[in-house]
């Protein structure tokens, strides 16, 4: 790397430079740069159609870029499908969670991945498994792991959505408005999850519209407006009054990094 | 890393005892009495309606459950039952097959003509048939997953011309007869006293084998396991059903060879649905496709395989009922064959919105079917009050199934 970020040292896990991605003459994204260092939370926020979402399916493979280049861990990669994005080692948590509501947590979280055990399921292993998982991420909440999915509260859904993320040992995962819908302590709970992600030494990408949830969880919030920076800033810095002027353009000042519009 | 999880003070959400404790008996009593309320134990539902529909036969005609109407009984679910066996693969994915009934007629056919016709051996003739099932089951499961049309309307266009082509192997006469032989053995022989008796005592020992290996497992790796008692329970149950039904049957024909053939079909299916990777994809397919997709797995190729061997489990039933019939003629799998195979299931607990329900409701739909039909026989009704009876169990089990899935709503559960 040539050019160290102004507040952290060392490689960034994922950087991004200049990323455009146009959808016939719309342009969702215009030179964005974008960064995460492992082991920090990074709340990445912007008004809808601010390309949040667009940015996210960049880097997860699902929409390749038009241009900009694409760093992980400092080596340039090209990143044309999901599976070069899972391949390299970001796992993404959609907002819809994509659980299978009839199947149990074990089955859920082992879902296209089971384990075998001479040709046949192994039930036992996986359940196994699946309690160390939940064990390891604190998660108490799920009585238990042979509880049907479609029977649990969104909290614990977004636990298994998550913990399921983190079975192919990911080293960066990406969460898609985790805490939307959620009640009170179902929020807390995800948000506990979270940081016991990052005390794992993963980046983490939280997408979400709730500020008071953003300033709660992340190190560093990435405000997008109109498909490119909108300011960046650091959360023991920053004020909630501050970044919402950013997400709508009403102060076009940003503390530090690049706003290029 | 110990499996145990701890709860850390901060969680309010915990109120009972976390994944890895010792299960007390009143929780499992609780949950069964939860299980039984979202219509989760279909079976035990669809056994409570059983012992209802025989005690209402046997007070009106007490040779209802005579050990010859159980076993002419068990005869005439065979054919029904092994189709409905393709069927409750297809409903797990929340799809239809409408074609299963045209598919048996025509299966059937192919495999009579080979064998009274062209004078193939049996095997090599019902092997044929089969395979023309699974290429008929290949072919609708492709054309509804790659040009994504309901397989309602696929397999309706396939009852239209399966029939055709049914009429057109059975040729001018419109009737083949069987000659005596394997393929009127199938649902003509019985097993002697003796045989009988073995093919329980294996049958129970290979569950109780498997539910007690599979304990120890769970044990052994430090997981909840099922109460020893209630283990034993269950074992003790299948004993005592598998020994009294060949004590019964033995009182007069003896065990049909045709009845061991839909059990070791619907074991046999019940594995694969439970045990496999493969079975694990159908349900997560029926529960939702796009999550399956997203996981990786091959949601066309699942659902192509499962349309295979739900139409060559409606040939495998189709040449089952020419074998009782000892004859395929041109209404074979016509009539209401169709309809008693998808409603067998559906009043034994297996959804038809895909996802939920097990392969043991094609037995105990065919059941609960076939004894509406013998006892409304035996007590002299025609075929109107027959239909007309059968149509209202398969609305209140819909009706079942339906108030079980807004249940599960409410309470939070799609």
């Amino acid at each position: 790397m040539t050019e160290t970020s102004p507040r952290t040292d060392g490689t960034p896990l994922l950087e991004v430079r200049g990323i455009t991605k146009r959808f016939g003459a719309v342009r969702a994204l215009n030179g964005v740069d974008f960064r995460v260092m492992p082991g920090e939370v990074v709340g990445l926020v912007g008004d809808n159609g601010a390309g949040k979402s667009t940015l996210v399916k960049v880097i997860s493979g699902i929409h390749p870029a038009d241009e900009g280049e694409y760093l992980w861990e400092g080596r340039p990669q090209n990143v044309a499908a999901p599976q070069d994005a899972v391949d390299l080692g970001i796992a993404t948590v959609y907002q819809d969670l994509a659980l299978c509501d009839n199947l149990d947590v074990v089955a859920n979280l082992f879902l296209g991945r089971e384990s075998i055990h001479g040709g046949l399921l192994d039930e036992v292993a996986m359940e196994r498994k699946a309690n160390e998982l939940l064990a390891e991420l604190s998660v108490t909440t799920i009585q238990s792991v042979r509880g049907e999915v479609g029977a649990m509260s969104g909290g614990q859904r977004q636990s298994v959505a998550i913990a399921r993320s983190l079975l192919g040992e990911p080293k960066m995962v990406i969460l898609d408005e985790p805490t939307a819908a959620l009640g009170v302590s179902q929020t807390e709970q995800v948000l506990r999850l979270v940081e016991r992600l990052r005390d794992n030494g993963l980046g983490v990408i939280v997408i979400s519209h709730n500020l008071a949830d953003i300033f709660r969880v992340v190190d560093r919030i990435f405000v997008m407006r109109l498909g490119a920076n909108g300011g960046e800033f650091d959360k023991k810095a920053a004020t909630p009054e501050e970044v919402v002027g950013a997400i709508t353009g009403a102060s076009e000042r940003k503390p530090e990094g690049a706003a290029t519009r | 890393m110990s499996t145990t999880v701890t709860p850390s003070p901060a969680d309010r959400d915990v109120s009972e005892s976390p994944a890895t404790g010792p299960r007390s008996l009143g929780g499992s009593g609780r949950e069964l009495l939860n299980r039984l309320r979202s219509g989760d134990l279909g079976s035990l539902r669809v056994l409570v309606l059983l012992a209802i529909i025989w005690t209402i036969f046997q007070l009106q005609e007490n040779r209802f459950l005579s050990s010859v109407n159980l076993v002419n009984l068990s005869l005439q679910i065979t054919a029904v039952g092994l189709i409905s066996v393709g069927v409750v693969l297809v409903l797990l994915l929340g799809e239809i097959d409408l074609s299963v009934g045209a598919v048996s007629g025509l299966c059937s056919a192919i495999t009579a003509v080979l064998s009274v016709k062209h004078g193939w051996a049996p095997v090599p003739a019902i092997l044929i048939g089969v395979a023309a099932g699974a290429a008929i089951g290949m072919f609708q499961g492709f054309i509804s997953t790659k040009f994504g049309i309901p397989t309602f309307v696929v397999t309706l266009a396939g009852l239209l011309a399966w029939q055709g082509a049914q009429l057109k192997v059975l040729g001018n006469t419109g009737t083949v007869n069987l000659r005596p032989g394997l393929l009127t053995d199938l649902a003509g022989k019985f097993l002697s006293d003796a045989a009988g008796w073995i093919a329980a005592i294996i049958c129970v020992a290979v569950y109780a084998a498997m539910a007690v290996v599979g304990r120890q497992r769970r044990v052994a790796a430090g997981l909840t396991a099922p109460p020893v008692v209630l283990l034993a329970v269950r074992i003790g149950a299948v004993a005592v059903a598998a020994l009294l039904w060949v004590w019964i049957v033995n009182q007069d024909r003896g065990l049909p060879v045709a009845v061991l053939i839909l059990i070791g079909f619907v074991a046999a299916f019940d594995f694969l649905t439970r045990r496999t990777v493969f079975g694990r994809h159908i349900y997560a397919v029926g529960g939702n496709a796009e999550a399956a997709r997203r996981a990786g797995i091959n949601v066309f190729g699942v659902r192509v395989i499962v349309f295979s061997l739900a139409s060559s489990m409606a040939a495998v039933g189709g040449i089952m009922a020419a074998s009782r019939l000892l004859a395929v003629n041109q209404s074979s799998g016509g009539s209401d064959l169709l309809l008693l195979a998808i409603a067998g299931p559906v009043i034994a607990g297996t959804s038809l919105f895909g996802g939920r329900g097990n392969v043991w409701s094609a037995l105990l739909g065919a059941l609960v079917i076939g004894s509406i039909s013998n006892g409304m026989d035996l007590l002299g009704y025609s075929s109107p009050t027959k239909f007309m009876v059968t149509g209202a169990v398969l609305l209140g089990a819909v009706v079942l199934d339906s108030a079980a899935r807004l249940g599960r709503q409410r309470t939070g559960r799609v």
